[in-house]
């Protein structure tokens, strides 16, 4: 069959560097990957083209790029499972990472960011003379983020970092989970508290884009609740991430439901002369929704049965 | 067609045009509704952070009430739809979580048995309903109108609880409508991304920077309002797009239409009956294109 990529292409070099895209139609077998057809145009049609690959059996995380729009391993795409009936495919580069030239990017800002969250062991005791012992049970949960191949894919599609660069992203917080989680790592109270702050685990939407590109089922967003819940826990709760979180569940406890008039003072705190400004900027807001009726009700009534919602959240929390 | 319907907070709350809306659209639909007055709130996600077997009690608990109604459950929320189904799933893979959180839900007299179908009315118009059934029922087309779809993150991801594998067409369901109506989709970078809603208090400098990037994307595109399924996308997009622009320093105008409220004005009833004159920004250029079709 054939195929036409629609490459997007970028080179410095050029008189005028200006990205476009590119097409190529070459004959393809039925089980090809996108890789595979990518090797084939730079063998047989272009052999300029740029792009990065070693492994072909997505062990290596070092072909990753946009295909149709999200981040993927090309040795890990079908051809096929991408067309949906179509000839044409939109290959792109990774983006929030900046590109060298076609499909390679600069991975170093990722590898930064990676550094930043301090991914080594940090043990308090001196080191055993033979090897460390850990339960089984207690590194199982790490499994799943040990499994990174560091591709940085979940980076490309991440919805925070196309906003704020300094984010820092899935996955280097899925990489900071790996050693919150570690029971041989006592390093917990100093990198949650990091974690905590501007560009950490709190900046994060929740938006599911890197559980749904992460190749290797990662799911670093599920981490990075992990870490919330942990952070919480250990006491860094002051900040509006935490404030968010802890005001939301106690309105839902209270009432069944969310009040949402309650929530922004809530958050923000009504006596906390840091929280003036963010509850000032609220004002003209919260005027433009009155004067369009576009207002939570003033008397918020609870559920019928709230006591049954109230009872669970008790149970609940004391088996945690 | 009968459903146990769950409104979830915002349709009450920050949307309060949203609610009065579905009911008007629904009965014009012959889509009978049973509100879940005992329902609780679906955590949102937020709870979940802290707690996701608490999360998936609360959840259980309206399922169970909806199996002993003996309906479908309706949501009108892409949060709440996805919050749902997300437990919905983990509760009927695993039976031994599933028998856990029975044992809580036991002193309410409540067994959750795993049967509970969760419907946002975007599926239910689509799938249930079906367009060709839905057009017959429209009395007005809105070929004037250029909309760009938003779906908000919950409905479209993360996949594995949304089986849209089993139900062809589901994620295209929001064009399929806006087809539907007569419109033209403008389809845009920004139509499954997030808006942002859920760091609005914590960090609100990048939340307006996505709602400056979606609203002017699609206004650049030329696009005369925006359409979701979702109340929180609504909230961040519309309430405070005046302040994402002037964050940003652009101009942007983008009214941003609820999925029922664009369904009602194909239904026929006045941009006014559906609380369109309550959106902050105004859709008064959608009001003039639907008072000209409902001339023809
Ligand atoms: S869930 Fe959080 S970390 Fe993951 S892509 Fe979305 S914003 Fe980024
Ligand atoms: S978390 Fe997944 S997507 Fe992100 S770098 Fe690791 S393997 Fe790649
Ligand atoms: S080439 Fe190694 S992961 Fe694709």
């Amino acid at each position: 069959m054939q195929v036409t990529l629609a490459i997007k292409r970028f080179n410095p070099e050029s008189d005028k560097p200006q990205p476009h895209y590119e097409e190529f139609t070459v004959d393809v077998e039925e089980h090809f990957t996108v890789l595979d057809s990518l090797i084939k145009v730079r063998e047989e049609v272009d052999e300029s083209l740029a792009l990065r690959c070693s492994c072909r059996a997505s062990i290596c995380g070092s072909c990753a790029m946009r295909v149709e729009g999200h981040a993927t391993l090309a040795c890990k795409t079908k051809l096929i499972s991408v067309m949906d009936g179509q000839s044409k495919v939109r290959i792109e580069p990774m983006t929030n990472q900046p590109v060298i030239k076609d499909l390679v990017v600069d991975m170093k800002p990722f590898w930064d960011k990676i550094r930043d969250v301090e991914p080594w062991l940090q043990p308090q005791e001196p080191e055993p003379e033979d090897e460390y012992i850990a339960p089984n049970e207690a590194m199982i949960h790490l499994t799943g983020v040990m499994g990174c191949i560091m591709c940085g894919a979940c980076v490309s599609d991440c919805t925070v970092l196309e906003v704020d660069p300094n984010f820092l992203g899935p996955a280097a917080l899925a990489k900071a989970y790996r050693f919150v989680g570690d029971p041989r790592d006592d390093a917990d109270k100093h990198r949650l508290k990091e974690l905590s702050k501007y560009t950490g685990i709190w900046d994060c939407t929740r938006c599911y884009e890197c559980v749904e590109v992460c190749p290797k089922g990662v799911a670093p967003m599920d981490r990075i609740m992990a870490l919330r819940d942990r952070a919480i826990a250990a006491g860094f709760d002051g900040n509006y991430g935490a404030r968010h979180t802890e005001a939301f569940s106690d309105l839902v406890e209270h009432s069944g439901w969310l009040d949402e008039l309650r929530m922004i003072p809530k958050t923000f705190g009504m006596f906390n002369p840091l929280s003036l400004g963010p509850l000032l900027g609220m004002i003209p807001i919260g005027l433009r929704a009155l004067r369009r009726r576009k207002l939570p009700p003033i008397r918020h009534k609870s559920i019928p049965g709230v006591k049954n919602v109230r009872r669970i959240f008790k149970k609940v929390e004391a088996r945690k | 067609m009968k459903y146990a319907f769950f409104p979830g907070c915002v349709s009450r709350g920050g949307c309060p045009e949203l609610y009065p809306a579905v009911l008007k659209v629904c009965e014009r639909l012959d889509i009978e509704l049973e509100e879940m007055y005992g329902a609780s709130c679906t955590g949102s996600g937020i709870l979940q952070e802290k707690n996701e077997f608490l999360g998936d009690t609360l959840n259980a608990r309206t399922f169970a009430m909806a199996e002993q109604m003996g309906l479908p459950i309706m949501t009108i929320c892409s949060t709440c739809q996805g919050v749902m189904s997300q437990a919905n799933k983990r509760l009927r893979d695993d039976p031994a979580h599933l028998a856990e959180v029975n044992e809580t839900l036991k002193e309410e007299g409540l067994e959750y048995r795993g049967t509970a179908e969760i419907k946002h009315i975007m599926w239910i118009m689509v799938e249930d309903i079906g367009i060709e059934e839905l057009k017959k029922k429209f009395v007005r087309a809105l070929p004037d109108l250029k909309l760009a779809p938003f779906y908000g993150c919950y409905i479209v991801r993360p996949s594995w609880a949304l089986e849209f594998d089993s139900h062809p067409g589901r994620e295209r369901s929001l064009e399929a409508l806006i087809e539907a109506v007569g419109a033209t989709v403008v389809d845009f970078s920004g139509k499954t991304r997030c808006c942002g809603f859920p760091i609005l208090t914590i960090n609100e400098k990048n939340s307006l920077a996505m709602v400056a990037n979606h609203t002017s994307e699609a206004q650049s595109l030329g696009a005369d309002a925006m359409v979701t399924p979702c109340p929180l996308c609504h909230l961040n997009l519309d309430s405070f797009q005046p302040k994402a622009a002037s964050q940003n320093g652009i101009r942007i105008h983008m009214p941003i239409l609820h999925l029922p409220q664009l369904v009602g004005l194909a239904l026929g009833f006045s941009p006014k009956e559906m609380g369109l004159g309550r959106h902050i920004v105004s859709p008064r250029r959608i009001e003039e294109k639907v008072a000209e079709a409902a001339k023809v």
